[in-house]
């Protein structure tokens, strides 16, 4: 490629194909650029729409205000909780699952129908209403469990991992069954030491799909002050959100505190940003290894 | 003696298998046994067991509302627009990165354009109602090229182009990662080749990058295919409002809003079992349509 000739053609290709890139990466970052700047700002800067990438007489008035914010916080460790708790209990029911679903038919006669199960359950589902009435009668409604159990087995990082397991050598756990370990401490010394790359991506998956969903919080917390951090920031959006006419979008727009809610989005964002460094080592390999199988 | 060892192995296998399969088993299995309710007048007072039986009459009901056409219909519009945009965005994204040899550059455009998959829609929204405001940003723009301000989130005109263009925004970076992926495979000496017989870097695109990703352009259609009827409940429900509720009322969020929030348990049962059921055999379809064309496949 160094030897290719540049011709005025390729030159201004390249020009054009710079210009794309770099405008669609502004308008990645732009958005959520404002957002910050608007935290940062003047609050009657920010309600006159003034505020555009810099922020208009810079001050932290927001954060301190919002350091005082008692159901922000506590929707903040609810969600760290559910992060916690469901993270761990994904991670454990993958493991379990994926081990001996990478054994074949002849190695674990009943795998196949195991295997097929899981699919059917990925692929089908009761729906919203069931779901809601079986959370319910088990009277998880307002616990934390609500946001844990239901999603406990993520079908998908267990297909992923049994994967990553089956191009494990066979050699490996010969040698440990040898040695008389059983299968689980097998699984544990041999193939999670192994599998670090693997188990990162899906734990990364499983912390930020956890930290980001709302819905959960909305169909089974009844009690605001059980809302995890997403969900009572989609609740922030709704005063937005709920307009019947313009005269009323004008009242609501000058009553909420913009900057205060910004604070609140920018705050609620910073665990995923503190997380996608290492992240994005792990995915980008990660998810083009285990989701295809020739 | 062989034999019994085996059986030992077998058993320990059915109990690493237990912990997870009981968690299926209560929180999905045990609601498909909830679509019974689809077929009776559900009474929460009563349960399941007590509830009268109405046989079809509320799939009957389904096709003699005109809301159902509505649903239909915006959640087809949406989720093909997604599929199309969201298919070809990331591959032009990903041809044109794949021209550039500045390595920090290109691992610096990466970096910034993966971040928005990773932020909920629930920030997200939030960012986008900032931008779309009446007063925000956007219509500050068009004020200045002398438009008039246009309510994007509360027009109908609007709101599905919103729809799919923001989501269009937040996955084309990550959706971009299989196709770079796929590019990296090319054998670099059908390029060489390609330049001996004389091609120009538009010819190597035609004759030599494009056929080498399309089985991986194949395969991810095809399973987009499958998802025709999500339209992306989170996104969609974070972003609308009543007044746009003509355009963007989608299949899952009306099951909430008359299911949930209306009580309908049943009608709303009825709604999710047909969506459940034609999902699965379009994604069935799609996984057997992925393995004839390029063999690959999911599952």
């Amino acid at each position: 490629m160094s030897m290719r000739s540049k011709t005025f053609g390729s030159r201004f290709a390249d020009v054009c194909i710079w210009a794309i890139l770099l405008l669609l990466t502004a308008l990645c970052i732009l958005p959520l650029l404002n957002m910050v700047s608007i935290s940062f700002s003047d609050r009657v800067a920010a309600q006159a729409n003034e505020v555009g990438l810099l922020p208009v007489n810079f001050n932290v008035s927001a954060y301190q205000v919002l350091l005082g914010d008692a159901q922000f916080w506590r929707s903040f460790m609810i969600s760290v909780e559910r992060v916690v708790l469901g993270t761990s209990l994904n991670l454990l029911l993958t493991v379990l699952l994926a081990y001996p679903l990478s054994k074949n038919k002849r190695e674990f006669n009943a795998r196949n129908i195991y295997m097929n199960l899981l699919i059917f359950a990925m692929l089908f589902s009761g729906g919203m209403i069931p779901a809601f009435l079986v959370v319910k009668e088990l009277g998880l409604i307002d616990t934390i469990w609500a946001l844990v159990l239901p999603g406990a087995v993520p079908i998908f990082n267990v297909i992923l991992l049994m994967n990553f397991f089956k191009s494990i050598p066979a050699s490996l756990e010969e040698a440990a069954i040898m040695d008389g370990a059983t299968k689980l401490k097998v699984l544990f010394k041999v193939y999670l030491p192994i599998s670090l790359p693997a188990l990162a991506t899906i734990s990364l998956f499983s912390i930020v799909g956890h930290w980001n969903d709302y819905f959960s919080g909305l169909l089974y917390m009844n009690s605001v002050s059980n809302y995890p951090l997403q969900t009572y920031i989609q609740q922030l959006n709704i005063d937005a959100t709920k307009i019947t006419d313009v005269s009323q979008l004008k009242a609501l727009a000058s009553l909420s505190n913009q900057t205060l809610n910004a604070a609140k989005i920018v705050v609620s964002t910073i665990p995923v940003l503190l997380i996608y460094p290492f992240l994005q080592k792990y995915f980008t390999t990660g998810l083009v290894i285990g989701s295809v199988k020739e | 003696m062989k034999k019994k060892k085996k059986r030992g192995g077998q058993l320990e296998y059915h109990l690493m298998m237990a912990p997870g399969m009981i968690f299926l088993i209560i929180f999905s299995f045990v609601p498909m046994f909830g679509i019974i309710m689809a077929f009776q007048d559900y009474s929460p007072a009563k349960g399941i067991l007590g509830s009268d039986w109405v046989g079809f009459d509320n799939f009957t009901y389904m096709l003699q509302i005109p809301d159902s056409m509505k649903i239909l219909r915006n959640t087809l519009v949406i989720a093909v627009g997604k599929i199309i945009f969201g298919t070809l965005v990331p591959i032009v994204f990903a041809l044109l990165l794949n021209e550039i040899r500045l390595k920090w550059a290109k691992k610096s455009i990466q970096t910034i354009v993966y971040l928005p998959n990773f932020l909920s829609w629930a920030v997200l929204a939030a960012v986008f109602i900032n931008m779309f405001d009446f007063h925000g940003p956007i219509n500050n723009f068009l004020q200045a090229l002398g438009h008039d301000p246009i309510m994007f989130l509360g027009s109908n005109d609007w709101f599905r182009s919103i729809i799919v263009s923001t989501d269009v925004w937040k996955g084309f970076g990550y959706g971009a990662i299989v196709y770079l992926a796929a590019l990296t495979g090319i054998d670099p000496g059908q390029y060489e080749a390609a330049s001996i017989d004389g091609a120009n870097r538009f010819n190597k695109l035609v004759h030599v990058t494009l056929p080498g990703i399309l089985p991986t352009i194949m395969l991810i259609t095809a399973l987009n295919l499958g998802n025709i009827l999500n339209a992306g409940f989170d996104q969609i429900f974070a972003l609308y409002n009543p007044i746009v509720y003509e355009t963007g009322d989608v299949i899952d969020t009306y099951v909430y809003r008359v299911g949930l929030l209306g009580q309908q348990y049943s009608f709303a049962t009825a709604i999710g079992l047909l969506k459940s059921v034609v999902a699965c055999i379009l994604i069935l379809s799609a996984n057997e349509l992925s393995k004839k064309l390029t063999n690959m496949r999911i599952f």
